[in-house]
C-alpha cells in the first residue's frame, strides 16, 4: 500500500457530488510506449485479434487520419510512408498494465469503479472543491510516474459530465489531460461538445439529432424534457438529466463499447474464508460470462482481484490480482469459473480479512471472429480477401525487417502466428522482461 | 510463476509481478516426533515473503535483466536481475534503469560540470554526460540486484 489517500475523511464536504471520470490515453499504444519509449512521438498503431483491425492509435496516428476499427490491409502504403510502428494485440500486457494503473487509483482516491479496461469512476466529493485541480494533476502524475501509463481526468456534477469533461481534458492540450467542470463553466463546455460525443447517446440518436438540429451537447441540454422523453425516451432523458446536473445515471444504465467486463462486489463485510471467497468468485465469474454471451462475445483472458480494504494497516492488509490467458478464447461458463477459482486460490492468503474481490475478462472478440477457424477473419471471408490481406501485412512486416520499425518479437515472415508482430510479455514471463544495458 | 494445471489438463499462463505467489519459507519448523506437539507449529502460518521484502510497490514495480559489465563493481553484472521501483523519486546515487537514446541501460545518477551524468561503476568505462540532445528519461530506480551464484 504505501501512501495513503490523497484525501482525509475528515475533510469538510461541500455538499453536491463530484464524479470525476479517469481515463487512460490511447491505451494499448501507451502500453507499448511504456516499455518501449523510443516509440514517443511516432506514429503507434495496435491492431486486433489476428492483426486484423487498427484498435488503438497514438496522437500522430490520428493525424495521419487513420481511422479507429480500420482493417490494416486497407492503409499499408500510409503505413509504411510515415513508418507507423504496428503492433499485435498483447492482451497479457494490456491486462495487467490496467490493474496496475487500477490499483494505484484505488490507493490514491477513496472511491472508484472501474468501468473497463482503461477507464475508471471517482469519488471526488470528498475533497474541497479548491483542490479538485490540483487532487486531478497529483493523480495524473502519480499514475504517470508508477506505470507510464499517462490518462486524462475529467470531472463534474455528474458520470455524463465527468465524461464530457474528460473529453475536454483530452482535446485541449493546455489542459494537460484535467478538466474540472464548474457549474458556472458547463454550458461553455457543453457548447464545444458535439452531440454524438455525449455519453450514452451513440451514432442512431446522434444522426436523429443532427438531424433535428441539435449539434452540440448544449443544444441537446437545452431542448425541453418532454421533448427528448418522446424522441429518446427513458435513456435519452436520463443523459438530458445529467447533462443539466441531475445525477441519476448508474454505471449499468449506459453500456461502453466493451474492451472488457467486469463484476465485482465489496462485501460490506470481511470474509476470511477461502470457500466463502471462493462462492463469491465463482458467482462473479458466472455472471461475467452471462454478460459475455449476451454480447455476442468470447474471452481469452481471466483476471481475479482481491482486496482487504484500504484502511487496513500495512501488515493486516493482502490483496492483488492475477490474470490467466485461456488456451483458447472460451464463452463457456465452466471454463471461466475453473479459471478464476484456480485464480483465486492463488491469491488468497489465510488469516486475511478480504472485503471486496471482482472478475474481469478481458481479451474480448466477437463470437463470430473467435479462434476457432484459424483463418484471418475467421468470419467466413472469402479466399480472396484473406490472400490479400497475407499480402499486405507480410508487406508491412518486410518492412519491418528492414529494421525501420523496433520489433521486439523475430518471427519467420510467412503468417504462422497471426500475431507478427507481438511485443514482449514484458511483465509475465521471465524471458520477456526487458533488457538492460550496462 | 507459468503453467498450471487446471482440471482437464490444458494449461494457463501467469501474468505480472505478482506478490500474492508466495515464495515462502517456514521460519521454523523444530524435528519432533509424530504426535508431539510443538509449540512452534502453532506459529508456522508466519512465512518469509521473498516477494513481500524486495517489492514494496508492487503495481509500480517491474524487473529487468543485466546485460554487459559496465557495473560490475557495484555488483550488478551480466544476467542478473533488477528489481526496478517506478514510484521512486530518483535522487543523486541512485542506480537507475534510464532510456537513453533508444535502449536501456542502468548507471548511477551523478553529477559533473553542473549537469547530469551517468556513472559507470567499472574502470574500464567513461562517464555518460546526459546533454540536452540527448532523447533521455529515467525509467525506474533499482532497488534490489538478483545475481545468481551458482
Amino acid at each position: 500500500m504505501g501512501r495513503r489517500h490523497l484525501c482525509h475523511p475528515q475533510d469538510p464536504v461541500e455538499g453536491g457530488e463530484v464524479f470525476g471520470l479517469v481515463d487512460c490515453n490511447n491505451f494499448y499504444v501507451s502500453c507499448e510506449r511504456a516499455f518501449n519509449p523510443g516509440l514517443l512521438g511516432r506514429p503507434v498503431v495496435v491492431l486486433s485479434n489476428n492483426d486484423g483491425c487498427i484498435i488503438s492509435r497514438s496522437q500522430e496516428a490520428k493525424a495521419l487520419g487513420l481511422p479507429m476499427g480500420a482493417p490494416v490491409f486497407r492503409h499499408v502504403r500510409l503505413l509504411e510512408r510515415h513508418r507507423v510502428a504496428v503492433f499485435s494485440p498483447n492482451f497479457p500486457l494490456y491486462g495487467d498494465m490496467s490493474a496496475r494503473v487500477m490499483n494505484t487509483l484505488g490507493d490514491l482516491l477513496p472511491g472508484i469503479e472501474i468501468y473497463s479496461i482503461d477507464e475508471a469512476f471517482a469519488d471526488l466529493g470528498g475533497f474541497r472543491h479548491d483542490d479538485l485541480p490540483a487532487v486531478a494533476g497529483e493523480v495524473r502524475s502519480t499514475v504517470l510516474r508508477h506505470t507510464g501509463i499517462p490518462v486524462s481526468i475529467g470531472a463534474g456534477r455528474t458520470k455524463t459530465l465527468a465524461k464530457a469533461a474528460n473529453y475536454l481534458a483530452k482535446k485541449h492540450p493546455a489542459r494537460r489531460g484535467v478538466c474540472v467542470l464548474e457549474a458556472r463553466d458547463e454550458r461553455e463546455a457543453l457548447a464545444s461538445l458535439p452531440v454524438d460525443e455525449i455519453w450514452g447517446i451513440g451514432r442512431s440518436y446522434g444522426r436523429f439529432l443532427h438531424g433535428e438540429g441539435v449539434g452540440t451537447a448544449l443544444d441537446f441540454a437545452m431542448r425541453s424534457r418532454e421533448w427528448v422523453r418522446r424522441h429518446l425516451h427513458v435513456t435519452g432523458a436520463r443523459v438530458h438529466a445529467e447533462l443539466n446536473g441531475e445525477p441519476c445515471l448508474s454505471l449499468e444504465q449506459v453500456r461502453p463499447p466493451r474492451k472488457s467486463i467486469c463484476v465485482s462486489r465489496s462485501f460490506g463485510r470481511t470474509v476470511k474464508q477461502l470457500d466463502e471467497l471462493e462462492n463469491a468468485v465463482g458467482t462473479f465469474a458466472s455472471k461475467c460470462a452471462q454478460k459475455l454471451r449476451a454480447e455476442g462475445l468470447r474471452a481469452s483472458l481471466v483476471t481475479v482481484f482481491v482486496h482487504t480494504g484500504h484502511y487496513e494497516r500495512p501488515e493486516r492488509s493482502s490483496g492483488g490480482h492475477l490474470t490467466a490467458a485461456m488456451p483458447a478464447e472460451t464463452r463457456s461458463t465452466i471454463d471461466i469459473v475453473r479459471c478464476a477459482s484456480v485464480l483465486l486460490r492463488e491469491l488468497y492468503r489465510k488469516g486475511f480479512g478480504y472485503k471486496k474481490a471482482g472478475v474481469v475478462l478481458g481479451g474480448l472478440a466477437p463470437d463470430a471472429a473467435s479462434a476457432v477457424t484459424p483463418s484471418l477473419f475467421g468470419d467466413g471471408q472469402d479466399e480472396e480477401r484473406t490472400a490479400a490481406l497475407m499480402q499486405a501485412l507480410d508487406t508491412v512486416n518486410s518492412r519491418y525487417g528492414s529494421g525501420a520499425l523496433r520489433l521486439a518479437v523475430e518471427s519467420p515472415s510467412g503468417w504462422k502466428q497471426r500475431q507478427e508482430n507481438l511485443s514482449p510479455r514484458y511483465t509475465s514471463d521471465w524471458d520477456d522482461i526487458i533488457e538492460v544495458r550496462t | 510463476m507459468k503453467l498450471v494445471k487446471i482440471h482437464n489438463s490444458s494449461t494457463l499462463d501467469f501474468y505480472s509481478a505478482d506478490v500474492s505467489a508466495e515464495l515462502a519459507l517456514p521460519l521454523a519448523s523444530s524435528e519432533i516426533a509424530a504426535g508431539f506437539p510443538s509449540p512452534a507449529d502453532d506459529h508456522l502460518e508466519l512465512k518469509l515473503d521473498l516477494n513481500r521484502a524486495l517489492v514494496r510497490h508492487p503495481n509500480a514495480t517491474f524487473y529487468g535483466r543485466v546485460k554487459g559489465y559496465s557495473m560490475v563493481d557495484a555488483g550488478i553484472g551480466e544476467g542478473d536481475l533488477l528489481v526496478i521501483d517506478k514510484s521512486l523519486e530518483p535522487k543523486e546515487g541512485d542506480i537507475a534503469v534510464c532510456f537513453l537514446d533508444g535502449e536501456f541501460t542502468v548507471k548511477r545518477i551523478g553529477r559533473q560540470d553542473g549537469g547530469l551524468c551517468l556513472l559507470p561503476a567499472n574502470e574500464g568505462f567513461e562517464p555518460i554526460p546526459v546533454t540536452g540532445e540527448s532523447d533521455f528519461q529515467v525509467w525506474g530506480v533499482v532497488t534490489y540486484v538478483i545475481h545468481k551464484t551458482r
